[in-house]
């Protein structure tokens, strides 16, 4: 089985880069809310992304990776435009209900800044008014801004340093939004589990539907391994077949964050071996290729 | 048949049994007493000449052999390995009445090996039809069913969802059961028939089973897609991290070398007393995986009693002599939080025997105030599997109400030309019923696509009763042409 090619990659900051792979076919069928699997090399492991973007034209599916452990760091070094991608299985996980929603608040931090663009594109395409609110750590690291402004008719950049747009948490923008609009029939939110309980905290006062996207540890991501169990309105579900979109207002995000904690020893000494190999196999840094 | 000793075995993943010598075989084959009328043939799911391949092997025509068995069975050193023979061929045969029966599984295997190592796999000429089919799932059941079509003349593609092929073969079942190099070579195998296998493809996702027809040019599509989704108990508690399928386990160690970690990425995070519950195969072989990981303890928690255990007798005799330790009648109410989030044990209760259920098996009941705490910290659940819900979302499947996609007897489905087989018609069974299934399908495929078959014997059935046939007398005109072997 050869690879599959990557075909750009740009780099956001330090830690997040884009990659373009392309495969038509699953360009073709890749919908809103899904993920796929990645394998760097034979010995990798099996990582979950969501799908950042999808051209069917170009026969593309884009993906925004943040280096924070071993797979992704190796990623972020191996990884390169003219590179191939060992494995790369999708699109996985039921798409994203963009249902008849008339005005909607599409939210996305940190890692889920990139995956929550193809749901407002998939919105505004639908013809919904959409409200668009990101967040980052400052303004250096923003990406995606005109991307944003083409399909959101209102976009609210959040930043925890104020350097750009509103200074606080995207639950700033959510605020914001729903003081100005009495009529927000959904919020979506995409990040991290601690931002995505927190936006659901932020709309159950209002009763307002809220999606959020849930990415366990997962290994095949068909539904045959079941290390994705998630506790949604006290039952267990499967991120990667009955998910990865579940209502925020039942997920027990209690109990996903510990789930996520599940291989830490793990992961601390895959990363530390793998840095020590590297320092050994690379002694100038800012090598690369 | 040898073994390596488990004192040594459960220190490595090299195969448990090393398989017959010639000398072995030789002397085994002088056992079989040829019946007849064979019990074993009928034992068998598939219905292999099993007399026949054994007098061969007397014979010292081991390639002869090969060719009665893979007549029948065209995975013999994998059913030879993973086949239950002491409920099939082995459970009958009349030496067994009053001596061990034949060992029909080990001959079995070893004719495989040979014909592994010789190269003897069929390749017939092979007429091309430039008739796609597609299958989906590249397990058991799909590796026969491609095999036969592709033997048939058709353009045969195989999809994968995992990176790597061979399904609960490559991803279920331990190496030390059944060495990668044995799935390699089956795979090989099928390669060489002209099969394209594409991994990395979910198909219902990447394309649906309507796309494949109607717009990949396939002309029948067959489903092999096993049954795959695990069952928990939904008892509190199973979520902490420490609690997960034998599935999950297996897949980590078997297809991701958790083994090796961190030389290979992924990691399975043993526990040091591990509690696997069930007693089934899956069961054996993720209890003795943990051992082999490096456990210090591992338990079988089941709810009934040895008796009832659907384990290979074998694997089951196994376990035993690795040191796990066997806690019948015993099921968990409760798993018990660290207060960290991991198992720190699991709140069990004892059971008994009561009146037989709808399997005729007893049913465990629970003994009133036996409850009491079993100290653990990685539960693995070996209880059986669900089925896979990807194909249902996707498709317009007729489905039957457990989930499992419905079919004739034929393994036709409600969709014209997309046949079904293995665990996701039946629920979780056997490698041998899945490549039979697989093999049933392909015939059906074969009629669906009007492929003449030329194994079928003519069997002139509407002769009149003087043999004659518009006043022509049929034998003398040889018209009625039965195959005479």
């Amino acid at each position: 089985m050869s690879g599959f090619p990557i075909v750009t990659r740009e780099d956001f900051s330090d830690t997040t880069f884009l990659l373009e792979v392309h495969h038509p076919a699953l360009a073709k069928a890749a919908m809103p809310g899904q993920f796929v699997i990645v394998m760097t090399h034979g010995q990798g492991e099996r990582i979950p992304l969501t799908i950042a973007d999808f051209d069917r034209v170009k026969g593309t599916v884009t993906l925004v990776i943040q280096a924070v452990g071993k797979s992704t760091k190796e990623m972020q070094a191996l990884c390169q435009a003219g590179t191939d991608l060992f494995g790369l299985v999708g699109p996985m996980g039921e798409p994203s209900h963009i249902g008849d929603a008339r005005k909607v608040v599409c939210v996305g931090g940190g890692l889920g800044v990139a995956p929550i663009y193809p749901q407002a594109r998939g919105f505004k395409e639908n013809g919904a008014y959409v409200i668009g609110v990101v967040g980052f750590r400052s303004r250096d690291l923003v990406f995606w801004e005109d991307k944003f402004r083409a399909c959101c008719d209102e976009f609210i950049i959040c930043t925890d340093d104020g350097s750009a747009g509103l200074k606080g948490l995207v639950t700033e923008g959510i605020k914001q939004a729903v003081e100005k609009h009495a009529d927000i029939d959904e919020v979506v939110a995409i990040g991290p589990p601690i931002m995505m309980r927190a936006c659901a905290e932020a709309t159950r006062p209002h009763g307002i539907k809220t999606m959020v996207s849930l990415n366990p540890v997962m290994v095949d991501g068909t539904g045959m391994c079941g290390g994705c169990r998630v506790k949604v309105g006290g039952r267990i579900q499967f991120a990667c077949v009955d998910g990865p979109d579940f209502d925020g207002h039942d997920v027990d995000f209690d109990d996903l964050m510990n789930r996520l904690r599940r291989f830490a020893e793990d992961e601390k000494v895959a990363l530390e071996r793998w840095s020590d190999t590297c320092r050994q196999q690379i002694p100038t840094s800012g090598a690369d290729g | 048949m040898p073994v390596q000793t488990p004192e040594r075995r459960i220190k490595n993943f090299d195969e448990v049994a090393l398989g017959f010598t010639l000398e072995d075989a030789l002397v085994e084959c002088a056992r079989c007493l040829d019946c007849p009328e064979p019990a074993c043939v009928a034992g068998c799911p598939v219905g292999i000449d099993i007399p026949g391949f054994i007098m061969k092997v007397a014979d010292k025509d081991y390639q002869g052999a090969y060719e009665i068995l893979s007549e029948a069975n065209l995975l013999p050193a994998i059913c030879g390995r993973v086949c239950p023979q002491e409920e099939q061929c082995e459970g009958v045969c009349p030496v067994g009445d009053t001596l061990e029966p034949v060992a029909i599984g080990r001959l079995e295997r070893w004719v495989g090996d040979q014909a592994i190592e010789n190269d003897w796999s069929k390749r017939p000429y092979i007429e091309n039809k430039d008739l796609k089919v597609g299958i989906v799932g590249s397990g058991p059941a799909g590796m026969a069913c491609a095999a036969d079509l592709a033997k048939a003349g058709c353009a045969v593609t195989i999809y994968e969802a995992l990176h790597e092929p061979g399904g609960v073969l490559r991803y279920g079942i331990p190496e030390f059961r059944l060495p990668n190099e044995v799935v390699d070579a089956e795979i090989a195998n099928l390669v060489n028939l002209g099969v394209e296998i594409q991994c990395n493809t979910l198909v219902g996702r990447l394309f649906t089973i309507e796309q494949m027809l109607d717009e990949m040019d396939f002309r029948a599509v067959f489903i092999g897609t096993g049954a795959g989704s695990p069952k928990f108990m939904q008892i509190p508690g199973e979520t902490l991290n420490g609690v997960l399928s034998a599935n999950e386990l297996l897949t980590r160690c078997n297809l991701m070398m958790a083994g090796k970690f961190p030389q290979y990425d992924t990691p399975l995070h043993l526990g040091r007393r591990v509690a696997i519950i069930g007693s089934g195969n899956t069961a054996m072989d993720a209890m003795r995986v943990s051992m082999r990981m490096g456990a210090e303890k591992v338990f079988c928690v089941y709810r009934r009693t040895e008796a009832e255990s659907p384990a290979r007798k074998e694997e089951l005799h196994h376990a035993q002599e690795e040191g796990i330790e066997f806690h019948w009648l015993t099921a968990p109410v409760e798993i018990l939080d660290d207060g960290e989030g991991n198992v720190r044990a699991m709140r069990c209760v004892r059971m008994e025997l009561g009146e037989p259920d709808e399997s005729g098996r007893r049913s465990p009941v629970p003994v009133e105030g036996s409850e009491y705490e079993f100290e653990t910290d990685m539960v693995v659940y070996a209880i059986g599997t669900n089925p896979n819900p990807i194909l249902g979302q996707t498709s317009r499947l007729k489905l039957n109400k457990w989930g499992y996609i419905e079919t004739d007897e034929n393994l036709a489905t409600s969709i014209a030309g997309v046949y079904a087989g293995g665990d996701i018609v039946t629920g979780a069974a056997t490698v041998i019923l899945a490549m039979g299934a697989g093999r049933r399908a392909a015939r059906s495929i074969k009629e669906y696509l009007l492929i003449r078959d030329s194994e079928a014997v003519y069997l002139p059935q509407r002769i009149n009763t003087d043999g004659t046939l518009f006043g022509i007398d049929l034998v003398e005109r040889n018209f009625a042409r039965l195959r005479v072997e």
